[in-house]
């Protein structure tokens, strides 16, 4: 490697890695824990059945997870100012970002739900428990334990498809390397620089998860008996 | 204490109950045997609301209920008089045995933690678990988790226990354990409802039997008349049926 490809590559590391911590980070988290939200009350709409509500939901997401994230954020950010509504990059990249994951975490934890033992909620109700207790107390932690591994693999995904909003002008860390790309022209080596550190980030979120894991296991999720 | 009348229940085109009658008295225990298919298990469900009669009344302490029309308001009532053990017990599995007895009495009940906790151990300790206090569902034997599940409906200090089939889902040589602690209760006074088919049980146990075929009590007497004196010759084959299964199962 040439000593000038080797400088270039050591500095880009933290100009790429600093947009990263500021930006990609936080996009992640935050749209992450919105989408979970609407996951979760996407999921509950569903599985108890409430009637107009539940077309909404299914048709939310039918719309979303059938078209592509890149149109949707297209349509966010340069589409809407059209009718007069301009939003900031970064708040465009959060809305769409928790909308879009939000459709396909519904699904998830809709699955979990069905998943749990019918039995759960009919001991519920025989101890006297109201349907909103026994859902907040036992069937949806429950559920979650068991979405939890799916719901980690989208979060890695959402971190990796941040770099999308680079489209729409957030200075995250594909758009860093973009800019040192078309200072240096050193494509290869920068792009796969910043590869690495994207599979820093999800190393490091599989590691959690698997911690998680182990954390949730307490009443022996993997024991699965009865 | 308990009176029901003319229970119908259909799922779908299939009528599951024809017309149950049925009248407890306080400290009564009572069996119910019959083939599977003749809806035991649904009559028990339908008396705590598990699945909602199409049709029939309901008597509970001197106040009436019509079944096909019931309020929720009324069901909460009900069934804060009345437990239910499951055949698959259905311990709460994100709880710790403790837990489980204590849910239903601090976030229904509205009692305090420490009282709760305090009645949930006792109820633990009388079904001979003191020592299992803080173990979850899945690091106990069946027959424990059921002792567990019986524990869970004592607590709450209910005016009737419905059993369905709690023997059936175990072991058997855990069959004892469950069946000592019922008969303990029975011997207290507690007010049972018990589906079965542990005939021994029935026998020696429970005051009254009812013996069930699609979906009708075919025939009803006190345990001792309806063992040695069964008038129905369904009632008889199947007595003859089961205890030859039973001895030949060594039960």
């Amino acid at each position: 490697m040439s000593e000038r490809l080797y400088g270039i590559l050591l500095d880009s590391f933290w100009k790429i890695l600093l947009p990263g911590l500021k930006m990609t980070i936080p996009l992640s988290a935050i749209s992450f824990s919105l989408a979970m939200v609407i996951a979760v009350v996407m999921a509950l709409i569903q599985f108890a059945n409430i009637r107009i509500l539940k077309h909404l939901a299914r048709f939310y997401i039918w719309v979303i997870r059938g078209t592509p994230l890149l149109v949707q954020l297209y349509v966010i950010f340069f589409g809407l100012p059209g009718i007069g509504i301009v939003l900031d990059p970064f708040l465009s990249a959060v809305i769409v970002f928790s909308i879009n994951e939000g459709a396909y975490g519904a699904e998830i934890i809709r699955a979990a739900l069905e998943s749990v033992p019918k039995g759960q909620m009919e001991a519920g109700y025989c101890v006297g428990m109201s349907y909103l207790q026994i859902m907040r107390r036992i069937v949806l932690p429950q559920a979650l334990r068991t979405a939890f591994p799916s719901l980690s693999n989208s979060l890695i995904a959402m971190v990796k498809d941040t770099s999308l909003a680079a489209n729409i002008t957030v200075t995250e860390m594909f758009m860093a390397t973009q800019r040192i790309v078309a200072r240096t022209y050193e494509p290869l080596a920068l792009y796969c620089e910043v590869g690495l550190i994207y599979l820093m980030f999800s190393t490091i979120l599989t590691k959690l998860q698997r911690v998680g894991e182990k954390k949730l296991d307490f009443y022996g999720y993997q024991g699965g008996k009865s | 204490m308990i009176e029901v009348k003319g229970i119908r229940k259909s799922f779908g085109s299939t009528e599951v109950l024809k017309g149950v009658d049925l009248y407890v008295e306080k400290g009564d225990v009572i069996a119910i045997l019959g083939p599977s298919g003749s809806g035991k298990t649904t009559f028990l469900r339908c008396m705590n609301f598990l699945e909602t009669a199409d049709e029939g009344s309901m008597t509970f302490d001197k106040e009436t209920y019509n079944l096909g029309h019931i309020s929720k308001k009324d069901i909460g009532k009900i069934r804060r008089k009345t437990a239910f053990v499951f055949q698959n017990f259905n311990l709460f599995l994100n709880k710790t045995a403790l837990e489980n007895v204590t849910e239903g009495l601090i976030v229904a009940r509205k009692m305090k933690r420490s009282q709760a906790e305090a009645m949930g151990k006792r109820a633990l300790d009388k079904v001979g678990l003191s020592d299992r206090y803080y173990h979850y569902p899945h690091e106990l034997s069946g027959g424990q988790q059921q002792r567990v599940a019986i524990a869970r409906a004592l607590a709450a200090e209910p005016e009737i226990i419905y059993f369905d089939e709690p023997t059936s889902a175990l072991d058997p040589e855990l069959i004892g354990e469950v069946l000592e602690v019922m008969r303990d209760l029975a011997g207290e006074g507690m007010t049972m409802l018990v589906v079965t088919h542990e005939i021994n049980f029935a026998r020696n146990v429970s005051t009254k039997v009812i013996f069930m075929e699609e979906g009708r009590i075919l025939e009803e007497g006190k345990a001792q008349d309806f063992f040695e004196n069964p008038k129905e010759e369904r009632t008889r084959d199947f007595l003859r049926l089961v205890s030859r299964e039973q001895t030949k199962a060594g039960i």
